[in-house]
């Protein structure tokens, strides 16, 4: 996984609520078996019309935000179906970082296991990065990681939490399977411990 | 020590590890795996050369791209990279040494309706998969919850999950429920009440007599759908009904492992006094058949209701009820049983059991539907069986529905079950997400007795006007 410590970007503004995993990449993208391809097929139903062809009125087909890194949206992002291709499609596109008020639960963790930011911020300050991110490619936002701050185009800085172990995988690029089988022993012994209290699980 | 809830001592006894910062590494008993989140994750384990830690106690199915129709033996019935997914899933369970059922199995469904019509799923278990409707397993008190991929192949390699406890709700719906409303009218009448986001950081326990009064399968549906009301994971505390679905079932415990199982589980409920950080009460009496109006599963109404107007929101939920108000193709204002319908669909993992199928064919039988076309997916193949067995099916094709072979179908429109644009349907899945069952296709989600009313009448139909006339 890369690591995300610092970035400056283009913020692309997607104030719709309930941006749901559906929209982000419709279900006839999840045959593959790879993880990588997606961007191209991110917002797919929002963004191309049924021959193909761009609709110019969504955000990220506008020539401002073609190279967004940053999405600024509405409430409760991401819910609905667990699929892992809703990040991995934002990454392949070149989102790291998505801010909103409030995140669906698995598309949350999912982010994160991907290399991608997600920031919870309230209401009046996504009020604020969205009024920033209409500005255009010329408003760069930033997004320190290790300062645990977004910054406006116009240098408003905002704090956001971060839980502490998710931050020190992000930043270092860990990938959590190797942290796990650290514990091996641990999980051992805690396997002969239920075989004996729940012999039938 | 401290009164506990459920959700608490199922947590306590799976932890395997608790860091400073509170995240804890937690045992999981049961993994189970479809075609779709999987392939990515056996190819990482195969990648860093690593097995499946417990393979006795993973599960896998192909379920979300099968065609279930008749011919689909035929290979040609599936599109080349549907046909690789199912492929890679029954190389990787061979590859892997894990339990599978193939399409060919009778036992072959919905790995929702699978891992509990199998006995995988009992009280008191960790239980997880790779897809977001796994609250279903809630349902026989067990902590169930979706996970992405990337979890999969960490569950895969090492049988745990890491992760940070939600907060306790509770959901009590008192009272009984009155004729004619059923678990689907529970479950979309709660979130109508708490939002999509409602129980987002929480793990929800649903309880009351109404809840009590439901059968297993009716919980399933309530538990089932808990993720859409934003919840990780959704609960009902076991009781004598858990115990009775569980017994004798194949992978079930069986002689004196079972009655050291039962005095396990006879422990799983709530303490008297314990905290919930949220609580939400509902009557029971006060529930009626519900559909959905928009492109949200928040956006619940009574069947007797009207499309409502975006000024009735606030905030981002204006211009989102616009939009949806608009992709439905509805008026606002109009009565929601002067909506026509195109399409039934009854099936999924939240009404794709025996007694949903039942449900529906009490409303069907000796009647002929007025839609375009209607068709019922059992949620496995043994559930198909049984209502072969039960003459159901028979009411079903005798209606003009289609009896199809077990799969998720059009719940997710991934195999050749779709809607065309602007195609409405009537259907007993649970999301109703724009493109969802097709591109531009659109979804009013109701129970499967709703649904079957709709089948008759060709509109969104109140099911009480239906019930009890003698045809
Ligand atoms: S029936 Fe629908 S919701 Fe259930 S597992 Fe299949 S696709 Fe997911």
């Amino acid at each position: 996984m890369e690591k995300f410590t610092k970035l400056t970007g283009i913020a692309a503004p997607m104030p719709l609520v309930n941006i749901d995993t559906d929209m982000i990449i419709p279900k006839q993208f999840l045959k593959t078996i790879q993880r990588s391809g997606l961007g191209k097929n991110l917002f797919d139903e929002m963004r191309y019309d049924r021959e193909g062809i761009e609709i110019a009125d969504f955000v990220l087909n506008q020539s401002a935000y073609r190279k967004a890194e940053i999405l600024v949206a509405g409430d409760n992002f991401g819910c609905g179906s667990s699929r892992e291709h809703a990040p991995w499609a934002l990454l392949d596109f070149g989102i790291r970082c998505v801010i909103s008020t409030s995140f669906a639960d698995i598309f949350f963790n999912n982010c994160f296991k991907n290399g991608i930011l997600p920031i919870v911020l309230p209401q009046d300050q996504v009020d604020v990065l969205m009024a920033d991110a209409r500005k255009g490619e010329n408003a760069r936002v930033t997004v320190d990681l290790e300062a645990q701050t977004v910054t406006t185009s116009d240098g408003r800085s905002f704090g956001f939490s971060v839980d502490p172990h998710r931050k020190h995988c992000l930043m270092n690029g860990l990938d959590d399977i190797g942290l796990t089988l650290e514990k091996a022993a641990a999980i051992d012994s805690f396997e002969a411990k239920a075989t004996t209290l729940r012999p039938w699980a | 020590m401290a009164p506990r809830t459920l959700y608490d001592k199922i947590w306590d006894d799976h932890v395997v590890h608790q860091g400073e910062d509170g995240t804890c590494l937690l045992y999981i008993d049961r993994h189970l795996v479809h075609e779709v989140t999987s392939p990515q994750a056996f190819e990482g384990l195969r990648m860093a050369g690593r097995k499946v830690r417990a393979p006795e106690k993973t599960i896998a199915v192909p379920d979300h791209n099968v065609p279930t129709t008749l011919d689909r033996a035929n290979a040609a019935t599936m599109t080349e990279d549907s046909r690789v997914q199912v492929a890679t899933l029954d190389q990787n369970a061979r590859d892997f040494g894990i339990h599978y059922y193939p399409v060919s199995d009778v036992r072959q469904g919905i790995v929702h309706i699978v891992g509990p019509e199998q006995g995988w799923t009992l009280p008191g278990m960790t239980v997880v998969c790779g897809d977001s409707h796994t609250a279903t397993h809630g349902a026989f008190g067990a902590l169930a919850h979706g996970i992405g991929t990337s979890e999969v192949e960490h569950v895969l390699a090492t049988q745990t999950l890491i992760q940070r406890k939600a907060k306790n709700m509770k959901v009590e719906i008192t009272g009984s429920l009155r004729p004619g409303v059923t678990a689907k009218d529970i479950t979309l009448s709660v979130i109508g009440h708490t939002g999509t986001a409602g129980g987002t950081g929480y793990v929800i326990e649903y309880c009351g007599q109404a809840i009590r009064e439901l059968s297993m399968e009716g919980r399933m549906t309530v538990c089932n759908m808990a993720i859409e009301g934003g919840a990780r994971a959704g609960l009902i505390a076991p009781d004598e009904k858990t115990f009775a679905y569980c017994m004798g079932r194949p992978h079930a415990p069986k002689g004196a492992k079972w009655e050291a199982a039962l005095a396990y589980w006879k422990t799983l409920f709530t303490d008297e006094g314990a905290h919930f950080d949220k609580v939400v009460t509902i009557k029971g009496e006060d529930i009626a058949p519900v559909v959905t109006w928009g492109t949200s599963p928040e956006d619940v109404l009574p069947i007797t209701g009207t499309v409502p107007h975006p000024s009735d929101f606030t905030g981002g939920k204006v211009d989102a009820a616009a939009r949806s108000i608009d992709y439905m193709g509805l008026t606002a204002g109009q009565k929601l049983t002067d909506i026509k319908i195109d399409t039934v669909f009854i099936g999924s993992c939240t009404n794709g059991r025996i007694e949903d199928l039942r449900a529906a064919a009490e409303v069907l039988k000796g009647r002929k539907i007025k839609v375009k076309r209607a068709m019922v997916v059992p949620g496995s193949g043994l559930v198909r069986a049984q209502a072969e067995e039960e003459g159901l099916a028979q009411i079903f094709i005798d209606a003009g529905f289609e009896w199809r072979l077990a799969g998720c179908s059009m719940c997710l429109a991934m195999n050749p079950d779709q809607l065309a644009p602007e195609e409405r349907c009537a259907s007993t899945s649970n999301r109703n997400f724009e493109g969802r069952q097709g591109y531009k296709g659109r979804t009013h989600l109701m129970s499967p007795a709703m649904a079957a009313a709709a089948a008759i009448t060709g509109h969104l139909t109140d099911v009480r006007e239906l019930m009890g006339e003698t045809v």
